[in-house]
């Protein structure tokens, strides 16, 4: 299990304390949205073999939604940041830049 | 025979004899035995038979890669089976059982398949037994099942006597493996300040070092290993644990330990075994190698044993497999078996090199012993049977013709060294192939990588490939540094101690013994012996094209048994490479998975067990019921009474006898479990808007809504009472095992979408207790309660209607009622604070004595909802149910733009009138619906089953209408009302059922609305 910095409390958190939840970033489609991106919405979601985007909640501790940013195959983490924002914020991608040069994770890049 | 040896033996001690069984058989061992060397001291040297062909077999290695010596342990709550017999500690009344053979070990009838093994090659099972269809269930497995397998399951009914726990531990430094290198790299790492933990698996230090000599730093290695664990014991900042395995490397430091307290001294007390849970900054792996078996005809006849365990056993437990030995070898290590077992008293008849310049100055050491070497000669076939008599020797160089017979009763072989990679490998770290040693080891450049990106997991000593025991200390020296630096310690960068060993010749790769065997002798020659697996078979998958090795190891079952081919997978792959004309490193190896070694499922349970084994909540009334005849339902974490079964009377009494009470008077229902969840802010009722399908918003403070909460799939998540208090706040009502979990959906809406909405929610379910007062008399016990008192709130309907709330007083207690009804009876829900549960609860009781009070418990609550066709969130919905399925549409806002679940409902699949819709169902003869039961229709599926048109939802007897009900979801149910449909039971009865109204019970609702 991985140990993830809350961005919130500064604790750094295992597996009895955090819970997975899923992509971070999804662009929520209600009412008035097509067939097509409601679909999208609910089920695409990525699946690389690298750089992703996650959601984590530091559930048995301070409660708190968080990102973070990690490779998938080494495991490596490349930061956690704020739930309440709609992409990753520059200096994560920053600092994958630095490690993965060419990285892309669905349009941002 | 296998005997014990006049001298010998550093680790038992002679002067403490032991007594133990082996199939029924008694026996003696001294203290410091394993298993296996008592048994070698008793002659007991075949131990099991094999897995496919029931071949009798004996010990082939010491330590936990042997692959034959699984005997089932102990007996009655503590048997256990396909526990190793080498890493099984003699204890006094130890009780062994070998497996997989009947009648007995001596003679087992299905060594038959072992002269059918021309037909039973790889694949046999897929091949013969594929058709025809219907006799594999009937005919095929059931004997196979009896015939297959290892051990025997322990008894079902006895529960396992022995506890267990975790254990948390935290580190800088994890060093597993307390042999040479893993002392001298735990000792590196402490001496920079380093918290570090050593973990050894045997119940001994030092690894094999003190059985394979040289000198370090001038003295013995058993004298240096003495010194060096003496002064790891004096620091503080290092643990160390024997008896402790590492089982498991995982992500980001996290690390298994199995420690095994007591398996050697039963009775002591305490737990048996213990999980050590590890996060380590960084990890040493110093898990030293095993050795290969030589893949030669008979190699698996009881006797062939691996050189270096031959040693083990007369080294450290003074015994001999046998008395005139012949060592074969493709390196220099298996001459210190010659030696050994030469010193030992036991005539070696020859030593058989596969190298045509043989080895170094061991060999000249073995020469100058008067022992007899021959280089660039093999096995070409050992004799036997169930022991060793005999050896046909040849030329390696060719395709098997013996050259020359020799008696003999025991053969040590030696194939080369396999560094133990698995906990490297766990994960993620990568392998390279190492050719002048002929083995995989761990390729620094790529080990597994922690959060930081860089290395967690450093190889140290023969587990790094480090051959000799200078090479190997000084590889730990720097492992340790590396390890403390990497945690961010500054280590005291020095010299490995300094060690001597003799020089050795370079090894040769030998895969197949003599290298053109021909196909009588591969197929007589073993790869893996648990999963009796043979060089041919091996060939034959190659042949049927299993290229990929994942595909042959499945193909095959090669390494697939519980010793996971510690000695057979690299063997096997060589085979496999050779086969296929590819290289060994492109063939690769199968995945290493953790754990290392079998671990105790007690063990991974820990404590979790029986009352323990997970958190209990507990009502302020839960005493109260325990006391009152409850009889428990576990609903969640909590337990909630089922009903309140009275002296003589049967659950299902208690039950009916409930029903009709809270209808006819009054009955009490501890609440207290239902979620409650305070919501507010300014944006509160924009929120809840959002979270429920209906609207909230307009609740008016005062008064309560039945609202309905969707995912954003659409499907029914929870439902309940909603309270708007004032204009800022809501409380939600939840269901029993949703409050946490809706609390969860709320927050995470709040968090991750509408960040800048002003909403706090608070889970206040505990703050409070709950009761629900229900029946007819419900307002007279409630009136009375306060007439005692001297006031109170007013309970009156006009004071307080039907789905309102009023804070006020009632019977003293400071209280929320709320008039809602879950049984469509008067009803009041009347929350307390927690700490005056139990009081207002007993105040109730007390006063409503001259009412006809009585508890009930939750299937009378479900038989009161289901007779007014009330919905149960788990039982009407699972996950796939719409509102719209529940005729639940009045539910849904229409005015509402937007909630979660609005845009799902518009597709296609949740708009279809073919989606099966809730009805009520009356059996024709009066019984009870089976649960869960399917309706069919006409017509058959493309699996030519009966289609199905809807299922039981809930069903239950009601007392109060003397007959069965229940709902169920209807392809075009509402529409078929009246229509009778069959239901087939497991039991094999068809239930005949008519579709109805799914109220059964007071239709017009008017019981409620008093």
């Amino acid at each position: 299990m991985l140990i993830l910095e809350c961005p919130y409390c500064g604790v750094k958190a295992e597996e009895t304390e955090l819970a997975a939840g899923g992509e971070a970033h999804l662009k929520r489609f209600g009412p008035g949205s097509s067939d097509e991106e409601f679909h999208d919405y609910l089920f695409m979601r990525e699946n690389p073999k690298g750089v992703h985007f996650e959601r984590w909640r530091h559930a048995n501790g301070c409660g708190k939604w968080f990102h973070a940013a990690r490779c998938t195959m080494t495991l490596e983490v490349f930061g956690t940041y704020s739930a309440q924002t709609t992409e990753p914020p520059k200096e994560i991608q920053d600092k994958i830049s630095e490690k993965r040069p060419n990285w892309t994770w669905r349009d941002v890049k | 025979m296998s005997t014990r040896l006049a001298k010998n033996g550093r680790l038992i001690d002679r002067s403490k004899q032991i007594e133990f069984t082996f199939n029924g058989k008694r026996m003696k061992g001294y203290a410091g035995d394993t298993l296996a060397s008592a048994l070698l001291a008793n002659d007991q040297m075949m131990v099991g038979r094999s897995f496919k062909y029931h071949r009798p077999r004996g010990l082939v290695a010491a330590g936990p890669e042997e692959p034959n010596a699984l005997v089932g342990l102990g007996t009655g709550d503590r048997f256990e089976p396909n526990q190793r017999a080498t890493t099984t500690e003699l204890f006094s009344g130890l009780s062994a059982q070998s497996q997989n053979h009947w009648p007995s070990l001596d003679f087992d009838v299905l060594a038959i398949n072992n002269k059918l093994g021309r037909f039973l090659t790889a694949g046999f099972y897929y091949k013969m037994f594929i058709h025809p269809r219907p006799l594999w269930k009937h005919v095929y497995e059931p004997i196979i099942r009896q015939s297959a397998g290892l051990g025997k399951a322990p008894d079902k009914e006895l529960k396992d006597a022995d506890t267990y726990e975790h254990f948390y531990f935290f580190a800088d430094v994890l060093v597993i493996g307390g042999g040479v290198a893993g002392l001298q790299a735990a000792k590196v790492a402490a001496q920079s300040g380093a918290k570090v933990l050593l973990l050894e698996q045997h119940n001994y230090w030092g690894g094999r070092a003190p059985v394979d000599g040289g000198t370090i730093e001038g003295m013995e290695p058993g004298a240096w290993v003495e010194k060096t664990l003496e002064e790891l014991r004096g620091m503080d900042n290092v643990t160390l644990r024997d008896r402790c395995m590492g089982a498991g490397v995982y992500d980001h430091g996290y690390a298994l330990g199995y420690e095994r307290l007591t398996d050697h001294a039963p009775g002591q007390g305490g737990p048996r075994h213990r999980l050590w849970r590890i996060r380590a900054s960084q990890i040493v792996t110093a898990t030293g190698a095993i050795e290969r078996p030589l893949s030669f005809a008979g190699n698996d006849i009881p006797g062939v044993m691996l050189a270096a365990s031959m040693r083990d056993y007369a080294v450290n437990w003074g015994v001999t497999p046998g008395q005139k030995v012949v060592v074969a070898t493709n390196n220099d290590d298996a001459y210190r078996t010659a030696i050994a077992m030469h010193g030992a008293g036991v005539e070696v008849v020859r030593v058989l090199d596969t190298r045509d310049s043989g080895g170094g100055s061991l060999m000249e050491e073995v020469r100058a012993l008067g022992i007899r070497v021959e280089c660039g000669r093999a096995i070409a076939k050992v004799k036997g049977s169930k022991r060793v008599t005999g050896v046909a020797i040849c030329a390696q160089n060719g395709e098997g013709g013996a050259q020359e017979e020799v008696e003999a009763d025991a053969v040590a072989m030696s194939g080369g060294w396999s560094p133990v990679v698995h906990l490297w490998s766990h994960c993620g770290g990568k392998l390279i192939w190492d050719e002048a040693h002929a083995n995989f080891r761990p390729d620094p450049e790529r080990p597994p990588l922690g959060a930081d990106g860089n290395g967690f997991v450093i190889a140290a000593g023969a587990a790094n490939g480090a051959a000799g025991l200078a090479d190997a200390l000084h590889d730990a020296q720097t492992a340790g540094e590396a390890a403390a630096n990497a945690a961010g310690f500054t280590p005291k960068v020095g010299d490995a101690p300094a060690a001597e060993a003799p020089e050795e010749n370079a090894m040769e790769a030998v895969w197949l013994m003599p290298a053109k065997a021909d196909i009588k002798l591969r197929m007589k020659t073993w790869l893996d012996y648990q999963n009796d697996v043979k060089v041919s078979d091996v060939q034959l998958a190659a042949r049927e094209g299993f290229e990929s090795v994942e595909h042959t190891k499945r193909y095959t079952t090669l390494g697939m048994a519980t010793d996971q081919g510690k000695l057979s997978n690299i063997n096997g792959l060589a085979i496999l490479a050779d086969s296929l004309g590819s290289e060994i490193p492109q063939v690769g190896t199968t995945t290493f998975r953790p754990p290392y070694h079998p671990i105790s499922m007690g063990a991974i349970g820990g404590e979790a067990r029986g009352e323990i084994f997970q958190p209990l909540r507990k009502t302020p009334m839960y005493d109260w019921h325990d006391s009152n005849g409850a009889d428990w339902e576990p609903v969640g974490q909590w337990r909630r009474p089922f009903a309140y079964v009275r002296s003589g009377e049967s659950l299902h009494d208690a039950v009916n006898r409930e029903v009709k009470n809270t209808r006819d008077n009054l009955g009490l229902l501890d609440a207290s479990t239902l979620g409650k969840l305070v919501v507010k802010g300014p944006d509160a009722g924009k929120f809840l808007d959002m979270m429920y399908t209906n609207m909230m918003s307009t609740l008016k403070p005062g008064k309560c809504r039945y609202g309905l909460m969707c995912s954003e799939n659409g499907f029914l998540i929870d439902d309940g009472v909603v309270a708007r208090i004032d204009e800022d706040t809501w409380l939600c009502h939840t269901t029993t095992g949703g409050a946490e979990r809706i609390h969860g959906h709320m927050e995470e809406w709040l968090q991750t979408e509408w960040w800048d909405w002003k909403v706090y929610v608070a889970n206040v379910t505990e703050q409070l207790a709950q009761v629900a007062v229900v029946g007819p008399n419900a307002r007279k016990v409630l009136e009375k309660l306060n007439e005692k008192a001297g006031g109170g709130m007013d309970l009156s309907k006009e004071a307080l209607p039907f789905m309102e709330w009023r804070d006020g007083e009632i019977g003293g207690f400071k209280a929320r009622a709320y008039r809602i009804s879950f049984s469509g009876e008067l009803s009041y829900e009347i929350a307390v604070a927690a700490s005056d549960g139990l009081a207002f609860w007993t105040a109730l009781m007390e006063a409503g004595q001259e009412f006809g009070v009585m508890p009930y418990g939750t299937e009378c609550l479900h038989i009161l909802r289901a007779e007014k066709g009330f919905i149960m969130i788990g039982d009407e919905t699972d996950g796939t149910v719409i509102p719209q399925d529940l005729g639940l549409n009045w539910a849904l806002s229409k005015k509402k733009e937007d909630f979660l679940g609005k845009r799902a409902h518009s597709r296609s699949h949740m708009a279809d009138p073919d989606r099966w819709q809730l009805v009520g169902l009356e059996t024709v003869d009066g019984s009870v619906l089976p649960d869960g039961a399917y309706a069919v229709g006409n017509g058959v599926n493309a699996n030519g089953q009966k289609n199905t048109i809807g299922r039981v939802t809930s069903t239950y007897y009601s007392s109060n209408l003397g007959r069965g009900i229940a709902m169920g979801l209807v392809k075009h149910g509402p529409s078929r009302m009246g229509e009778v449909i069959e239901f087939p039971g497991t039991d094999g009865k068809i239930y005949k059922a008519k579709i109805v109204d799914q109220v059964f019970y007071d239709k017009e609702g008017e019981k409620q609305n008093v």
